[in-house]
């Protein structure tokens, strides 16, 4: 069987978002990246289902600048056989539809049975990489699920995924688009046996010729949706904070949120 | 001609979520400052109940598409028959409360149409070009986004946009028989696992009441819900602890669980990581409560007591009983 894992490389959730006033973009100096933390989540399922299935060729696929490949080469260390960076200059200004877009003619004619993304990535928060990618290459998706289980035979998975406030159980038939959730896996560590192998596995760079994808289709242009302005909310909070007895921090803290706040 | 603008409306049993009353509130706004005319979508298998009832909070029309396909959510059947509507029509906006079902269904149709699709909006510009704000990075930072060409499909954010109120008229309901193709069902929805709830979720909530780590032992999670019963609110956690499995994943806030905006937010014995304040921090009033005066949730809550939590959240339960009489 053939899996596709979509993996992007975002900035470390620890990391103190700055704007520089006028810019359209966080400023990335001094940023780490690390892969979208709900893309481990669809890595790891990727290696489970090898382990469960056997014969599986996992592809790790990313789009983004040559940075990127840190993300990629972290999955060839956990073990993805190969690896295809999507990246040109010309991608500069795209939005979660044209990365939509490119993703899918990378993947396009690459016959995977699964291909597996996060549910949101953790920069745009998006949460809609995963289910465009399967429009436009004409696949089932199941967002979110928890839980994957493959009968290869058949051709078909099943999946638990969270609605809201209730779950569902669902068939497909393969090849279908999955977007994980937490709770669906626990991901690994790397191994260092894994990350000296991965130093020899090949990443294929496409381009935007390569994908056939015009010029209007790419970056600024090819997007529906305009970053015309960012900035750091500024949340001015009253920081009030009591000290003292229970017995008389308590009658205070009720009075003020009913009295001030107006919350109760 | 002008275009209308839509409100998608999300129905369980047979009533419009607040999450819908809120995009029409929205929708409702935008078409009174064009000028245009505001519609409604009700789609599933009882539609119909639901359509009748969201005729009074102020559209000029209703679409109720009812069919016993419609049953169990599923994704294409739903873009399917949203797609034809709004191909029909062709509305400005369509506007969705944010729901997993609502972020699901206008992903797939955007990518379809081509739609232009901002999600988890907390702001809208509407009288002139068409301007939304919403979150990136978990919500540390925010953005402007304009858009190209028309549909635009917005999902909004619950507890930011007022919900709409019957205006005393009622709208015209008009039914709508949806036309499936095969492939709108390659996926089965074998089994719906409803778990048993008495309480609100968190997204729904006016008034959270969270606790982690310092809660040390699932069983004292009873102080916590007392609190909420007082309060008529939601229960949530840190992720330390549902991690400790002390409380279900769903009741998670923060970064890889759910982000919240309600009136009140009481964090209890959480110390206010990152990955937690990004989950709660668009809360329009935040409570601490850590024995902990260093803690860092101290730096953003409004109110706050050092103290602990296992004396100082049963004194406030009392004195919020007092107060509500
Ligand atoms: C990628 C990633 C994603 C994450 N996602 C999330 C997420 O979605 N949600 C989330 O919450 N975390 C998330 N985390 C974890 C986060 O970093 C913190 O570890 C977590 O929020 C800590 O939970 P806590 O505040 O309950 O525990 P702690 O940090 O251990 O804090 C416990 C607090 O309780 C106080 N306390 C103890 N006893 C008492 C008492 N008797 N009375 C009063 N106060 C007391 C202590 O002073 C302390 O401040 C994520 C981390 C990563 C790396
Ligand atoms: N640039 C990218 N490269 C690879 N995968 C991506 C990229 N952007 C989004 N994805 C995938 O799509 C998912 C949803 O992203 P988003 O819609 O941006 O929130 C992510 O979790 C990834 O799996």
């Amino acid at each position: 069987m053939k899996v596709a894992v979509l993996v992007k490389h975002v900035p470390d959730t620890e990391t103190r978002i700055q704007v520089k006033p006028g810019d359209k973009k966080i400023n990335e100096e001094g940023v780490t990246y690390i892969i979208s933390p709900f893309d481990e989540f669809a890595m790891e399922e990727a290696l489970l289902l090898r382990e469960r299935l056997g014969d599986v060729q996992i592809t790790a696929v990313a789009l983004g600048p040559q940075k990127a490949t840190e993300a990629l080469r972290t999955c060839l260390a956990l073990g993805a056989d190969d690896a295809i960076l999507v990246s040109d200059p010309a991608f500069e200004g795209a939005d979660a539809y044209v990365t939509a877009k490119a993703l899918a003619a990378a993947l396009k004619g690459g016959n995977y049975d699964l291909i597996l993304a996060g549910k949101q990535a953790v920069d745009d928060d998006a949460a809609y990489v995963g289910t465009a990618v399967a429009e436009f290459l004409d696949l089932p998706v199941i967002n979110l699920v928890t839980k994957l289980e493959v009968n290869k035979a058949a051709g078909t998975a099943v999946a638990a995924r969270d609605l809201d406030g209730y779950s569902q159980v669902i068939e497909v038939k393969l090849p279908a688009v999955f977007t994980a959730q937490k709770g669906l896996n626990n991901p690994r560590l790397p191994a260092l046996m894994g990350i000296m192998k991965a130093k020899k596995k090949e990443i294929r760079t496409l381009n935007a010729q390569a994908l056939g994808l015009a010029p209007n289709e790419l970056g600024a242009e090819g997007a529906k949706v305009e970053v015309k302005e960012m900035f750091v909310p500024s949340k001015a909070r009253k920081n009030k904070v009591l000290t003292g007895a229970p017995a008389e921090t308590a009658p205070e803290l009720v009075k003020l949120l009913a009295e001030e706040a107006k919350v109760l | 001609m002008a275009k209308d603008i839509w409100a998608f409306i999300e129905a369980r049993d047979g009533k419009p979520r607040k999450i819908s009353l809120e995009a029409i509130g929205k929708a409702k706004e935008l078409a009174g400052a064009r000028g245009v005319k505001l519609g409604a979508v009700v789609i599933g298998a009882d539609a119909g109940a639901a359509a009748a009832e969201v005729a009074k909070y102020g559209p000029d029309v209703v679409y109720a598409a009812e069919d016993a396909k419609l049953k169990d959510y599923s994704t294409e059947p739903y873009a399917r028959v949203l797609g034809d509507l709004v191909k029909e029509h062709s509305p400005a906006v369509v506007v969705f409360g944010v729901s997993i079902l609502a972020k699901d269904l206008a992903a797939r149709l955007a990518a379809r149409l081509g739609a232009s699709l901002a999600g988890d909006v907390v702001g809208l510009e509407g009288d002139g070009e068409l301007v939304a704000t919403r979150p990136v990075y978990a919500g540390k930072a925010q953005t402007k986004v304009g858009f190209k060409g028309e549909p635009v499909f917005l999902t909004i954010r619950p507890n930011v946009f007022p919900a709409a109120t019957p205006d005393g008229k009622t709208a015209e309901v008009v039914k709508v028989s949806p036309k499936f193709e095969d492939k709108d069902f390659r996926v089965q929805v074998k089994e719906t696992i409803i778990p048993k709830k008495e309480r609100v979720d968190v997204l729904e909530a006016d008034i959270i009441v969270s606790g982690g780590r310092g809660m040390k032992a699932p069983e004292n999670y009873a102080i916590i819900e007392k609190l909420a019963d007082q309060l008529g609110a939601a229960v949530g956690a840190s992720r330390a602890a549902v991690d400790a499995g002390w409380r279900p994943y769903s009741d998670q806030v923060g970064q890889t669980g759910k982000v919240v905006g309600p009136n009140l937010y009481v964090a209890c014995g959480i110390s206010g990581a990152i990955q937690h304040l990004v989950g709660m921090s668009s809360s329009k009033v935040i409570v601490a409560i850590n024995k902990d005066p260093d803690a860092p949730i101290f730096k953003v809550c409004d109110y706050g007591i050092v103290g602990d939590l296992f004396e100082v959240v049963p004194a406030v339960t009392e004195e919020v009983r007092k107060r509500k009489g």
